[in-house]
């Protein structure tokens, strides 16, 4: 119960200060509808009909990718700039369960990002919003974000290790849209990506929406989010057990 | 004399101040690999729409990759010394303006060319894009324009930073319309009459097209027109930045906000 209170309260919290926050209005909303609206007038201009709610869901879910990969990728950091960070790891929960909200409340922000890429399609591009299977969409979203959520913790966990966490994320925001097939199809991509394609929980989220919205069976990508987000889940506990006994040992928790 | 110093040596401390000292670690990543996927991907979702060929996202995200250091850097040569508190101090020197402003821009449109030139060499070893050698001088000629107007831009958008708190939000918000308007992926004609006007009056329009008829053959006498239109535009950027720089100077003492974070 107190987890769950914990939880709930940190993701809560998280969620509140990123919206305030202007940064992360033009990753989760503008810069989305404007990816969308190129990717919608390329579609339109090009020779592949019948493509624009698939580029609404990209879209929307590379908005999803950018808070995760900005907001968890800086998740530790942004709490040693302020300060909080010995206070994170000194309270009586383990870190992972402090950290963990924040990484969700990021994926969650994405949710903005699809709601926005898909309201301005329906507004300005006359991107029909008619779901094929609306029960698994439902499920599907969720699922998305929680994996991609998982996916932050792993960043978080990691990034904090490189001493220059933004100039991370600012290379791997456009190669992460690329190898999950998010504007396109990964068959086009060179097959050694598709491994990489197959760990990336943005992969089968999108896959997952789609096949929800558009048409198909997205079971197989939901469950494929969920073993995916299970095993960032194990990776991100490993890694923030490895950054946190490292941090202590050399007296490097307050550092910028 | 003095201005001749501070606009090279004040430029080069500031552009090595913005990336923290210039270290590999930030520089690689943020200036050279984003561009480098940048290219690819666009690239790749003109394929998968079948819309233009390779070189049709090569040259004009190449081009465009010069925008980033000039519109990013200007505004956080401005943003960075308010938030370092150091603004103040700066703005109380006798400094000659001009000198200290453009001695900023000019290694911004110096980085701008090198990452463009990045840019199109990734995309001919990666892309299905050549580009002879015979062309190569012009390209660049039309990639310093470009990059130099883009720079005039960023300046116009840090001299709004002297009163807005968040020019960074500013920032990365034209660098995207950019991306939107100036026909970087979206062929011009695609695009609706109101953002082909809005086009025109913004840099890298003419820039990328030049570029793109260079490319397809065309010599730089044939460009001329499109080359003198993105540097007047270039220009008529830069005085009108120069011109909000000293009004909000002027309105920052007043107001006493130039410390406000």
């Amino acid at each position: 119960m107190r987890l769950a209170r914990l939880l709930y309260v940190g993701w809560a919290f998280n969620l509140k200060s990123l919206t305030l926050s202007g940064f992360f209005i033009i990753v989760s909303i503008i810069s989305p509808v404007i990816f969308a609206s190129i990717a919608y007038l390329m579609f339109r201009a090009g020779a592949r009909p019948g493509s624009l709610l698939f580029v609404a869901i990209g879209a929307g879910m590379m908005g999803i990718w950018s808070s995760v990969l900005f907001g968890g990728g800086g998740a530790i950091a942004w709490q040693r700039w302020q300060g909080t960070l010995e206070y994170c790891i000194a309270v009586p929960p383990p870190f992972i369960w402090v950290v963990l909200p924040l990484t969700i409340a990021t994926a969650t922000i994405g949710l903005y990002s699809l709601t926005a890429t898909l309201v301005w399609g329906w507004l300005f591009f006359d991107v029909p919003f008619e779901l094929a299977h609306p029960a698994w969409f439902a499920v599907a979203l969720p699922v998305s974000v929680l994996a991609l959520g998982l996916l932050g913790l792993v960043l978080a966990s990691t990034f904090v290790l490189y001493r220059h966490a933004n100039a991370l994320s600012n290379l791997l925001e456009y190669p992460i849209w690329l190898v999950t097939g998010l504007l396109t199809g990964l068959a086009l991509l060179p097959g050694w990506t598709r491994p990489l394609s197959w760990v990336l929980a943005p992969t089968w989220g999108v896959k997952a929406l789609r096949e929800a919205a558009i048409g198909g069976d997205p079971a197989f990508a939901v469950a494929m989010c969920l073993v995916l987000g299970a095993a960032y889940l194990v990776i991100g506990h490993f890694c923030l057990g490895y950054f946190e006994r490292l941090a202590r040992e050399k007296a490097t928790l307050t550092l910028a | 004399m003095n201005s001749f110093r501070v606009f090279f040596v004040g430029g080069y401390l500031a552009y090595r101040a913005l990336f923290t000292w210039l270290r590999p670690s930030i520089y690689v990543p943020t200036m050279l690999g984003g561009p480098v996927f940048q290219i690819l991907f666009f690239a790749y979702i003109g394929r998968y729409a079948n819309l233009r060929n390779d070189e049709f996202f090569v040259v004009g995200n190449a081009v465009q990759a010069s925008a980033l250091a000039g519109i990013f850097g200007m505004a956080m040569t401005i943003g960075g010394e308010r938030w370092t508190q150091t603004l103040s101090p700066l703005l109380a020197t006798p400094a000659n303006r001009i000198a200290l402003f453009l001695g900023r821009a000019l290694p911004l449109v110096a980085n701008g060319v090198l990452v463009s030139a990045f840019g199109f060499a990734v995309g001919w070893a990666l892309l299905d894009f050549e580009l002879s050698a015979g062309e190569i001088p012009a390209i660049a000629l039309v990639v310093v324009v470009s990059s130099f107007a883009c720079t005039a831009l960023g300046l116009m958008t840090g001299a709004v930073g002297l009163r807005a708190r968040d020019v960074f939000f500013l920032a990365n918000l034209v660098a995207l319309l950019l991306l939107l308007f100036c026909g970087v992926n979206v062929p011009l004609d695609s695009l609706p009459d109101w953002m082909q006007t809005v086009a025109k009056g913004l840099p890298l329009t003419h820039g990328i097209q030049a570029a793109r008829e260079i490319a397809a053959g065309a010599s730089l006498a044939d460009v001329s027109g499109l080359v003198l239109t993105e540097a007047a535009i270039g220009l008529v950027y830069a005085l009108v930045a120069y011109v909000l720089l000293r009004f909000f100077e002027a309105d920052g003492r007043r107001r006493a906000t130039l410390e406000t974070i």
